[in-house]
Formats: structure tokens, C-alpha cells, sequence
């Protein structure tokens, strides 16, 4: 009995191996596992299925940490020579730094130069997806990262019936839903990528959208008072923010402008999706408006797909791309994932009213890349700059900061002159 | 005879190959080879990637303890450790002397006691950080400070594991999660004190008593003596886990505010894994793992040599 048993099991064994290499597969390597996203890969995935029956999808999504677990595997796996056939990346330094420049990826210009989809995407993100003249992935959906959420009602009585316009004014709403014993700015730093992420659209704000392009190219210095301003800036927000903000996620920060707690809180749109599935209804209950400083500017977090050279399934990895890149699959994965298309040409109707103000600005400002998301700097520069903040949150000395901020920048080979 | 002996060490030695070769690679193999990577320039993953090994010497040692955040996690990992042994071994102790007091329903109390052990750090984790998160004060508040509130100790109400309050290097939010941890885990100290208590001959207490010792002077004179290798080895068992500790912080308040709960695993995991500075990483561990050698290696020669003695 137990003879068969051993035979039977590696006989199975032996069948599975076999079969697996032999398999018209297609392996989608991602961490889209939470709600929303899930579904939205789900569809992608029957999209694909309704075009290519016969081939078999493997869904190798690794969950948690906002893709950091998942970064890990695939480091892993692309060390092994062992790469998925896509993988989910960030446009720009986490794609190029970390995969392109080592010499891992395949050029995929030629995809979109085949579909004709060159121009339809905007150039300022395919630039981001690009190294020395050739892209490297598609980029599947879009998010704005400096956007200001708001709790209507609380508004309502603070008085303000415009967005503001510049610091003075939003401090002065901040001031008022303080003094209403509201808390003026929710922030949940827990896992303290919050707090750069909140900083990086000071950046913006204070060096406008080319200067603070130009850090990544070394055009512009870090050795510069906008940076020096912007510590400032967010010094004065600080006074306004939730004081148990060290115990609460980014989630736990919507809550409070949800609960009625806090006017305000700096997040990226997914803050959007959160707020529709706790019920709400944009421009109902709860508004929005770029972060003052940054109307003119798009803060740019894009999720991408590549291919990796070695896939081993090349060929369908090719016609997931080229599905990728439609309009068709972008119109059915954003309006499930509560982002927008990264390609211009995309149905408007078929997306929300916030959705909409979004579509239309990314059109038109300038897109500039997030640090904290992976697309500006590599994440050695990312991780240091967050710790730093992560300090600042707590000390406040904006000459310390400055200057860790200069080193770091120096420690990655950036402008400090 | 002789032949037999020769033959049972040979099956003896052939048994043990296997498990000798998977530790010589897996455990020692990888120690010195994490120690190779600790003084290279794999500090990110294009140089990982190119393979190319360059010696560096000890600069990613120097350059950990020129980090403000680095230094923060030691002072913050030896007051762990202290307090969170201090902790575990007194409870556990007043526990099983109560229990051993034959109370009636120690059985139940017992199991109560060890559940805590029996679930995961990164449940306690989560659970804790939710019954210490302060809400906003002093009109808001949440958790154990909602308690303090409802019954008239407002007085008491503080930040908890946000507060980045310290006594000299001591940052006090790393109480709470002392409380926790020490919440679960000594339960199990005491199970282990119960089995030392439980072995003690009853003659010899009886014998004290009949000389007229007091039941304090039992424990103190007797007991607790006899019960110094328990102890010991609850140090051992709770150190190595106090000075590893990942999951549990991690769970419950990650860095925290200023690096207040940072520890040196937390570190290592954000090094390795967030930014890419591999080289980094491995030298935070091999600090770790001269750590825990520290606390280690005194108690397994004191333990070889009794043996060798028996």
C-alpha cells in the first residue's frame, strides 16, 4: 500500500513538472490583491481570457505592504533568472533604476509603435517608462498623488465656499476648523511614508513643476530654499495635524474627515476609492481640490507592466501588453480600480465626476514624478529621505533637516551645488 | 563487542550526516556568507545584480554606528530586553507560585494563562496597538485611555507608543509594547517554573518546616535557589527572542515617531528590502547575531561542561 502510494505520488509529481513547462501559460506577476484592485485585475485577466482561450493565466500576486513584500519576491525571482512573464512596476526610477540600467528588460517600443498607441499616451509619462530613447513598459492606470480631500459639512461651517488658492488661505481654513476644535489636517504616518508623501507635493509646491523636474536630471540643485521653504511649510501644517498621528494609517486618516473629525487630509486619489466604498459620493459629501501651489501640476503615480528579457512565455506576455495598452482593457481596469487611464483617448463617461477633474488635468498640467511611489529617485533615496522626514515630523528643525536632506541627495549622486 | 560498537557508530554517524551537511550549509554556510556581503559594496541591487564582489572593510559597520537611527534601535533594543525580562520572569514567577499553592481551579487558570503564548506576535501586535491607541486628546480619547477617562483618571492619560517623550535614551513609548509582549509570553515562563516548582521533592519543604522555617523563608531560602537553572534558562530563551524581536513591533507601532520603537531587525528589513543597501542589511545582522551570542554562548559552555561533569 504504501509502495503505491510513494509511486503514485511521484508519478503525480513527475506529470505536474512536465506539464507546467509544457504549458501554454501566462504568468502576471502583481500586488494587486486589495479591494478594488483585485477586481480590476480580475477583468483584465477575463479580457484576456475572452481573446486567447487556450491560454492559462497564473495570477502570482503577492500580498501586503503596499507592493513592498512583493518588490522583495520579484528581486528574488529576476536574481534567479527565474522572472515572471509581466510584472506590475511604478513608471520611472523603481522600473528603470532597478531593472533597465542592469540590462534585464526588453524594449517594448516597437509594441506600441505596432498599435499605433505611440502618441496616445502623454509624453511626459512615457518619458518616465523610458530609458535612452526606448520604453520599457506600459503604463495601465493613473494616479494623482497631491490632492486635498475634504470633509464638506465641516467646510460648510468654517466658511469656505472656494477651494483655496494659496497657503495663506488654507491655513487660514485649517486655523478656523482648529478653533471649531476640528482637527485641521489629518495625517496617518504609522508606516511613514505618509508624512514624505505629504512633503514631496510641498516640494512641488514651493519649486514649481520644472525646477522640481529638474532635481532628477540634475538641472536644478537641492541646495535651494525651496526645499528650505517647504520644511517650513510643512512645519506650520504640522501644528494642525491629529496628534495620535503616529498610531494611524493613511485609511484611519480618511476615517477621521469621513467621521467628521478632521477637515482635510493630503492623500493620493485612492483616498477617492476609500471614501466611495465607506459610502460616500464625490461632490456630495466630501470635495476636493489640488494642494494649494500645485494646481498647475499632475503629481504622477503610475502602475506599469513590462517584460522581462527571459519571460518564459514571451509571446502571450507580447499580447497582454499590446491588451494593456488598448483602450478597451484601460476603460475596464480604471473604473474599477478608481483610477484613470493612462492613455488621453479613454471614454470620459464611463468614469466619475472626480475621475472626470482628474482625466482633465492630467491632460493638461504638467506631470511630475512622486518620490515616495518609486517614480523620481531609486529607493535607496526614497527610504533615506522618508526616515528624515519621518524625524521631522517629531523634532521640527528645519536647518537639521535641510542639511541630512542635502546629504542624502549627495549620497545618490544628485545636484547639491 | 567491539564490532557492534563499530557498527552502531557508523549507522549513528551516516544517520547524522544529512542534518550535519543542511546546517553546515544553511545555518553556518550562510552566517559567513552574510558575513562576506557585510563588507562588500552591495549596497544596491544594479550591484548586487553585476555580481562583482569589492571589499570594503568594516565601512558599513562604521557608517551603522554614525546612524543617528541605528544607535536609537541599540538603546532601544537593551531596554526591551531589560525590562521585558524583568517583566516576564516576575509575573511568571508570582504566577506559578500561586498556582503551585494548589488554589482550586489551577488547571484552568493555568491554561488561561499559557493561551496568550499559543497566539501569534503579529496578532498580539494588532490588538494591542489598538487597545493603546490614545485618540485624539484630551476630548477624543480611545482605548485604555477611554477607560482612564470613564472611570475619572484623565490624569493619567498620555500618548502611549506615539509619545516621543524619553528618560535619557529610555523613550518611554516602547512601554506599551513591553506590556505586550511581556502580556505574551509569561505565561510561558511560568509554565516553566510550574514544572521546576512541581519538581522539587516535597521532603525538602517539609524538613524546612519542621525546623521551623516560615513559609517566605521556604521560598526565598529553598525555592527559588533550587530554581536558579529555570531561571537561567528563561533568560536564554526570552532573551534570544527579546533581542530578535520583529514581528511583534513591526504589528504594533513599526518605527514610530522619531525611531521611538525602532529595533535593529526593523531596520535590517527596511535596509535590505526597501533600499536595496544589501550590504547594510547583513551588517545590522551579524550585529544582531553578535548579539544574541553575547547571551548564548556563556550558557551553552556552562551546560556542555555539566554535562562532560555527568
Amino acid at each position: 500500500m504504501r509502495k503505491f502510494l510513494v509511486i503514485l505520488l511521484s508519478a503525480l509529481l513527475l506529470i505536474s513538472v512536465v506539464s507546467f513547462a509544457k504549458e501554454n501559460a501566462l504568468e502576471i506577476f502583481s500586488w494587486w490583491t486589495g479591494g478594488g484592485e483585485e477586481e480590476g485585475l480580475q477583468a483584465l485577466f477575463k479580457l484576456y481570457h475572452h481573446y486567447y482561450p487556450d491560454v492559462k493565466i497564473i495570477n502570482a500576486a503577492v500580498a501586503g505592504g503596499a507592493g513592498t513584500n512583493a518588490k522583495a519576491v520579484l528581486k528574488t525571482r529576476m536574481l534567479g533568472h527565474n522572472p515572471p512573464d509581466s510584472f506590475q512596476v511604478h513608471a520611472g526610477m523603481e522600473l528603470i533604476d532597478t531593472y533597465v540600467i542592469p540590462g534585464m528588460m526588453e524594449p517594448i517600443t516597437w509594441i506600441l509603435k505596432d498599435m499605433g498607441a505611440l502618441d496616445k499616451f502623454p509624453k511626459a509619462i512615457l518619458d518616465m517608462c523610458s530609458y535612452k530613447g526606448e520604453v520599457y513598459s506600459i503604463p495601465v492606470n493613473v494616479h494623482r498623488a497631491n490632492v486635498v480631500f475634504y470633509n464638506k459639512k465641516i467646510a460648510a461651517k468654517i466658511g469656505m465656499d472656494q477651494p483655496p488658492q494659496t497657503w495663506h488661505q488654507f491655513v487660514y481654513y485649517l486655523n478656523k476648523a482648529k478653533e471649531m476644535g476640528y482637527v485641521g489636517l489629518a495625517l496617518g504616518d504609522k508606516n511613514k511614508w505618509t508624512s514624505l508623501h505629504l512633503f514631496e507635493s510641498l516640494m512641488l509646491a514651493e519649486l514649481g513643476p520644472e525646477a522640481y523636474n529638474g532635481l532628477w536630471k540634475g538641472e536644478t540643485s537641492f541646495n535651494n530654499t525651496g526645499i528650505k521653504r517647504a520644511l517650513e511649510i510643512m512645519k506650520e501644517m504640522l501644528k494642525y495635524i491629529n496628534s495620535d498621528h503616529a498610531a494611524m494609517t493613511w485609511q484611519d486618516a480618511v476615517r477621521l474627515v469621513y467621521e467628521g473629525k478632521a477637515f482635510a487630509t493630503v492623500m493620493g486619489d485612492w483616498a477617492e476609492g476609500y471614501l466611495k466604498t465607506l459610502g460616500w459620493t464625490p461632490g456630495v459629501e466630501f470635495g476636493w481640490f489640488a494642494l494649494p501651489g500645485t494646481q498647475d501640476s499632475f503629481m504622477v503615480v503610475s502602475d506599469t507592466f513590462g517584460l522581462p528579457k527571459g519571460a518564459p512565455h514571451r509571446e502571450n506576455a507580447i499580447k497582454w501588453l499590446k491588451l494593456l495598452a488598448s483602450v478597451e482593457a484601460q476603460d475596464i481596469f480604471n473604473p474599477i480600480k478608481g483610477s484613470i487611464p493612462a492613455r488621453l483617448d479613454a471614454d470620459k463617461s464611463k468614469y466619475d465626476v472626480y475621475l472626470k477633474w482628474s482625466m482633465n488635468d492630467f491632460a493638461t498640467k504638467h506631470l511630475t514624478p512622486s518620490i515616495i511611489h518609486g517614480s523620481a529617485a531609486p529607493e535607496a533615496f526614497a527610504t533615506a529621505l522618508m526616515d528624515a522626514i519621518n524625524k521631522f515630523v517629531s523634532t521640527r528643525n528645519v536647518d537639521k533637516t535641510f542639511k541630512e536632506i542635502l546629504m542624502i541627495a549627495d549620497d545618490n549622486g544628485y545636484n547639491t551645488k | 563487542m567491539r564490532r557492534r560498537l563499530k557498527k552502531d557508530t557508523i549507522i549513528g554517524i551516516a544517520l547524522a550526516i544529512p542534518s550535519i551537511v543542511a546546517i553546515a550549509i544553511f545555518v553556518y554556510g550562510f552566517i559567513v556568507w552574510t558575513i562576506r556581503v557585510s563588507m562588500s559594496n552591495w549596497n544596491s541591487f544594479s550591484s548586487l545584480l553585476r555580481g562583482v564582489y569589492k571589499f570594503v572593510g568594516f565601512k558599513n559597520y562604521i557608517r551603522l554606528f554614525q546612524d543617528d537611527r541605528f544607535i536609537t534601535d541599540l538603546w532601544n533594543t537593551a531596554f526591551f530586553t531589560l525590562f521585558f525580562l524583568l517583566g516576564s520572569i516576575a509575573i511568571g514567577l508570582l504566577l506559578a507560585v500561586l498556582l503551585d499553592s494548589k488554589i482550586k481551579g489551577a488547571q484552568i487558570f493555568q491554561n488561561i494563562y499559557l493561551f496568550p503564548m499559543a497566539v501569534s506576535f503579529v496578532v498580539t501586535g494588532t490588538v494591542w496597538s489598538w487597545i493603546f491607541a490614545p485618540g485624539i486628546l484630551p476630548d477624543d480619547p480611545q482605548g485604555i485611555n477611554l477607560i482612564l477617562k470613564k472611570i475619572g483618571l484623565d490624569h493619567l492619560m498620555w500618548n502611549w507608543y506615539t509619545s516621543t517623550k524619553h528618560w535619557g535614551p529610555f523613550n518611554l513609548a516602547l512601554i506599551p509594547v513591553i506590556v505586550a509582549a511581556v502580556w505574551q509570553l509569561s505565561g510561558y515562563t511560568m509554565a516553566m517554573y510550574l514544572a521546576g516548582l512541581r519538581s522539587i521533592p516535597v521532603e525538602i519543604e517539609e524538613a524546612a518546616k519542621v525546623d521551623g522555617a516560615s513559609s517566605w523563608q521556604v521560598f526565598w531560602k529553598i525555592k527559588f535557589p533550587l530554581l536558579k537553572p529555570i531561571t537561567l534558562s528563561a533568560m536564554i530563551i526570552l532573551g534570544h527572542i527579546s533581542l530578535k524581536i520583529f514581528d511583534l513591533v513591526f504589528a504594533m507601532t513599526g518605527s514610530g515617531p522619531n525611531f521611538v520603537t525602532d529595533m535593529p531587525s526593523i531596520y535590517m528589513f527596511e535596509l535590505t528590502f526597501r533600499s536595496n543597501r544589501y550590504a547594510r542589511g547583513s551588517a545590522v545582522a551579524i550585529i544582531m547575531l553578535l548579539m544574541v551570542a553575547v547571551v548564548i554562548i556563556p550558557y551553552l559552555v556552562n551546560s556542555m561542561k555539566k554535562e562532560v561533569r555527568l
